[in-house]
C-alpha cells in the first residue's frame, strides 16, 4: 500500500493538522518508510490470535456512584485560551 | 566524607534520619549543583527553589519535633514534566502547553508529596514522550552528563540525565516503549519500568494509555526500590490501576535470591548489537554465574515484529488522546484573526470555482488544524498521522487490529519463557547514546532504537536497566532485566545483588 501525498492530505484534516506543501512532501516520505517496515507484520500467521487491546485484560471496573465535588469551574477555565465569565469561546460554528 | 550531592538516597536518608544533615542542606547542595551544572546538561524545565527549600524546612521541624516523617522525609526528588503538578508549568515539552498550570496534582506527585519527598522542578523530555533522545523537546536539549555532545537517551531524558549529573538522588519518568529504561542505559543511572498498572497514571499527561507507566530512576536498585514503594499502589482514580497489593520494596531488596534462573535470548546478542555491548553483557552472564544463578538460553520468536506492533499502536493510542489539544479547553490557540483572514483570502481565491469552496475548512476546523500544526512538533505530527491513516476506514484490520493479535503473541512468547525462567536478562540499547542530530532526519532508525525495549510494555511486564559497564569512549552500557507481572520486588533484588557484585553503578561524572 503505496502512501501517497493525496492520502497524507486526507489523513491531515482526520487528524486536524494542517501541513505545508513541504511538510507534506516529507511526511509522505517518511512515513512511508515506517509503513513498509510495518508490512512486516504481514509475514506473521495471526489466525485464530484474538487480539490483545489491553496488558491487563480487565473488564467493567465498577466504581461506587457517589456524588462528589468537581473541581471549580474557575480552575478548569482558567487555562482557557479564550474564554468569558462561564464557557470557552469558538470561532462561529454556523454560517455567518 | 563525598560532598552530598554524590551520596545515594539510601546514604542521604541514612545521615538525615541520623541528624548528620538537615533536609535544608540537602535541598541546596542539589539546587546548587543545578545551578552551577544544569545550564550545560539542560536537564530542568523548571526549578522550584523556593517551595523546595520552604518544604526542606517544613520537614526538618518536625523531625526536629519528634513527629512523624515519611518514607522520603528530606530526599530531593527530580519529576519530569508530564506529570500535572497543581498550580505549576506542566509543558510535556510541547509548545501546545507552554503555559498549561493544571489544577491538580498526579497521583505520582502527591504521593512523592506525602512521603516528604522534596520535589526539586520539573525534567525536560521528548515532546508528549515521544522520541528517545530528548532532542524533541520543543524548549531544548537534553545533554549527556557523561559526553556534552552525546543525547541522554529519552523520553525521559531531563529525568536520567538530572540523577546522572548529581542534580538529583532520584526522580520519576514514564516507559511507553524504554523511555525509562534506555535514558537510564544511556546515562548510567537504574531505571525502572513498573508492571503496567502498578503505579497510578492519574495526572499523567497520556500518550498511549495501554503502554504509559511510571518508574524510578536512580543510582541503585536500594534507591529504586525505596521511591517505587513510595509510587507503587492501587488508585481508585485509575480504573486501570493494579489492584494488587504492593510490596514494600526497601525492605527486601537486598535479601538475594537464591537459585534464581536468567533466561538470555541468544538472538539478542548478535546481528545489530555493538560489539562492545555484547561483551559487557557476556561479562554480566560470567557474573551471574559466580553468584550462583543458572543461565538457559530461551526463545522469544515473535520479538522480531515488536517494533512494527509498537509503532502501529502506540501513535494509534496517540492519536486518540491527542485529540484533546483543540485550542480550546488549553494550551495553545492560533492568532484567530489572522487565520480568518486567511480563510477570508481562500474563499475569495476560490470564488470562481464553487466546487473548491466545498473543499475549504469551517472556521472552527481550521482553528483546530492551525493550533496543532502551531504547537506540535514534528515527531508528535508524525505520529498522530501515522495513528490517525492506521485507524482510517479501510486500513484497521491491516494495522490496528493485525497488530493488536501480534501483541497477543509477544505476551505469550513471555508467558512460556517465564516458565522456564525467573527473569530475562540482554542489552537494554543497540548502542549506547549517539551523536546529537545523528538520527533526527531519519525518524525509522531512531523507532529501531527500540528494539529491546518496547515488547515489555506491549505484554505488561516489568522491566530494568542497571549499569553493566563502560565503551572505551567512556560511554555507558545498561543490562535490562525482565520479570512477570508484578514481580518488581523479584527484578529489583535481582539487580541488588548484580550490583553488590560490580560497581558500575558507582561510577561517578
Amino acid at each position: 500500500m503505496a502512501l501517497t501525498p493525496e492520502k497524507v492530505k486526507q489523513v491531515s484534516l482526520l487528524a486536524r493538522l494542517q501541513l505545508s506543501d513541504a511538510e507534506l512532501e516529507l511526511m509522505t516520505r517518511q512515513l512511508g518508510r515506517v509503513l513498509e517496515y510495518i508490512d512486516k507484520l504481514a509475514e506473521v500467521d495471526t489466525e485464530n490470535v484474538a487480539p490483545l487491546a489491553h496488558a491487563m485484560e480487565l473488564s467493567n471496573v465498577f466504581a461506587d456512584d457517589q456524588v462528589a465535588a468537581s473541581l471549580p469551574r474557575e480552575e478548569v477555565l482558567a487555562n482557557a485560551p479564550k474564554r468569558d465569565d462561564a464557557c470557552y469561546r469558538v470561532p462561529a460554528v454556523l454560517g455567518d | 566524607m563525598s560532598s552530598l550531592v554524590e551520596q545515594t538516597a539510601a546514604e542521604l536518608l541514612r545521615r538525615l534520619q541520623a541528624s548528620e544533615v538537615s533536609a535544608t542542606e540537602v535541598a541546596s547542595a542539589f539546587l546548587d549543583r543545578i545551578a552551577s551544572h544544569d545550564e550545560k546538561i539542560g536537564a530542568f524545565l523548571s526549578v522550584w527553589r523556593e517551595q523546595a527549600l520552604e518544604r526542606a524546612a517544613d520537614v526538618d521541624r518536625r523531625r526536629a519535633a519528634g513527629k512523624p516523617v515519611g518514607l522520603l522525609a528530606g530526599l530531593p526528588v527530580a519529576v519530569k514534566d508530564v506529570f500535572c503538578t497543581r498550580g505549576e508549568l506542566t509543558t510535556c515539552a510541547s509548545k501546545m502547553l507552554e503555559h498549561f498550570r493544571p489544577p491538580y496534582d498526579a497521583t505520582v506527585v502527591e504521593k512523592i508529596e506525602a512521603a516528604d519527598g522534596i520535589i526539586l522542578g520539573k525534567t525536560n523530555m521528548d515532546e508528549f514522550a515521544m522520541g528517545g533522545s530528548t532532542e524533541n523537546s520543543a524548549y531544548r536539549p537534553t545533554h549527556n552528563p557523561w559526553d556534552n555532545e552525546r543525547v541522554p537517551g529519552g523520553s525521559s531524558g531531563g529525568a536520567a540525565a538530572a540523577v546522572a549529573a548529581q542534580m538529583a538522588p532520584l526522580s520519576v519518568g514514564t516507559d511507553t516503549g524504554g523511555s525509562i529504561r534506555q535514558p537510564a542505559a544511556f546515562c548510567g543511572t537504574v531505571g525502572l519500568k513498573p508492571t503496567y498498572g502498578r503505579v497510578s497514571r492519574r495526572g499523567l499527561v497520556a500518550f498511549a494509555s495501554s503502554l504509559d507507566q511510571a518508574g524510578p530512576l536512580a543510582r541503585t536498585a536500594e534507591d529504586a526500590a525505596l521511591l517505587l514503594e513510595v509510587i507503587a499502589g492501587h488508585d481508585p482514580l485509575d480504573s486501570t490501576s493494579a489492584n494488587a497489593p504492593a510490596a514494600r520494596y526497601s525492605q527486601t531488596v537486598s535479601q538475594p535470591l537464591e537459585k534464581l534462573r536468567i533466561g538470555i535470548v541468544r538472538e539478542h546478542l548478535g546481528a545489530g548489537l555493538d560489539a562492545e555491548i555484547a561483551a559487557a553483557v557476556e561479562e554480566a552472564i560470567r557474573v551471574w554465574k559466580d553468584l550462583g544463578a543458572e543461565i538457559q538460553e530461551i526463545s522469544l520468536p515473535h520479538n522480531e515484529y515488536a517494533i512494527a506492533t509498537y509503532y502501529i499502536i502506540a501513535p494509534c493510542e496517540a492519536s486518540s488522546n491527542l485529540a484533546r489539544y483543540d485550542g480550546v479547553h488549553y494550551g495553545y490557540r492560533t492568532d484567530e484573526t489572522k487565520m480568518l483572514a486567511q480563510l477570508a483570502a481562500e474563499r475569495k481565491a476560490a470564488e470562481v470555482n464553487p466546487a473548491r469552496l466545498e473543499e475549504i475548512d469551517t472556521p472552527l476546523v481550521r482553528m483546530y488544524r492551525q493550533s496543532r500544526s502551531e504547537g506540535f512538533g514534528a515527531e508528535v505530527k508524525r505520529r498522530v498521522m501515522l495513528g490517525a491513516y492506521a485507524l482510517s476506514a479501510g486500513y484497521y484490520d491491516a494495522y490496528y487490529l493485525k497488530a493488536l493479535k501480534v501483541r497477543r503473541l509477544i505476551r505469550q512468547d513471555f508467558d512460556q519463557a517465564f516458565a522456564k525462567v525467573d527473569v530475562i536478562m540482554g542489552p537494554t540499547t543497540p548502542t549506547p547514546a549517539y551523536r546529537l542530530g545523528e538520527k533526527v532526519a531519519d525518524p525509522l532508525a531512531s523507532y529501531l532504537g527500540d528494539t529491546y525495549t518496547v515488547s515489555a510494555n506491549l505484554a505488561g511486564i516489568c522491566s530494568l536497566s542497571t549499569p553493566c559497564g563502560f565503551t572505551q569512549s567512556g560511554l555507558p552500557i545498561g543490562l535490562q532485566l525482565q520479570a512477570p507481572a508484578l514481580e518488581e520486588d523479584r527484578l529489583l533484588r535481582a539487580a541488588h545483588m548484580y550490583q553488590t557484585a560490580t560497581d558500575w553503578h558507582l561510577r561517578r561524572i
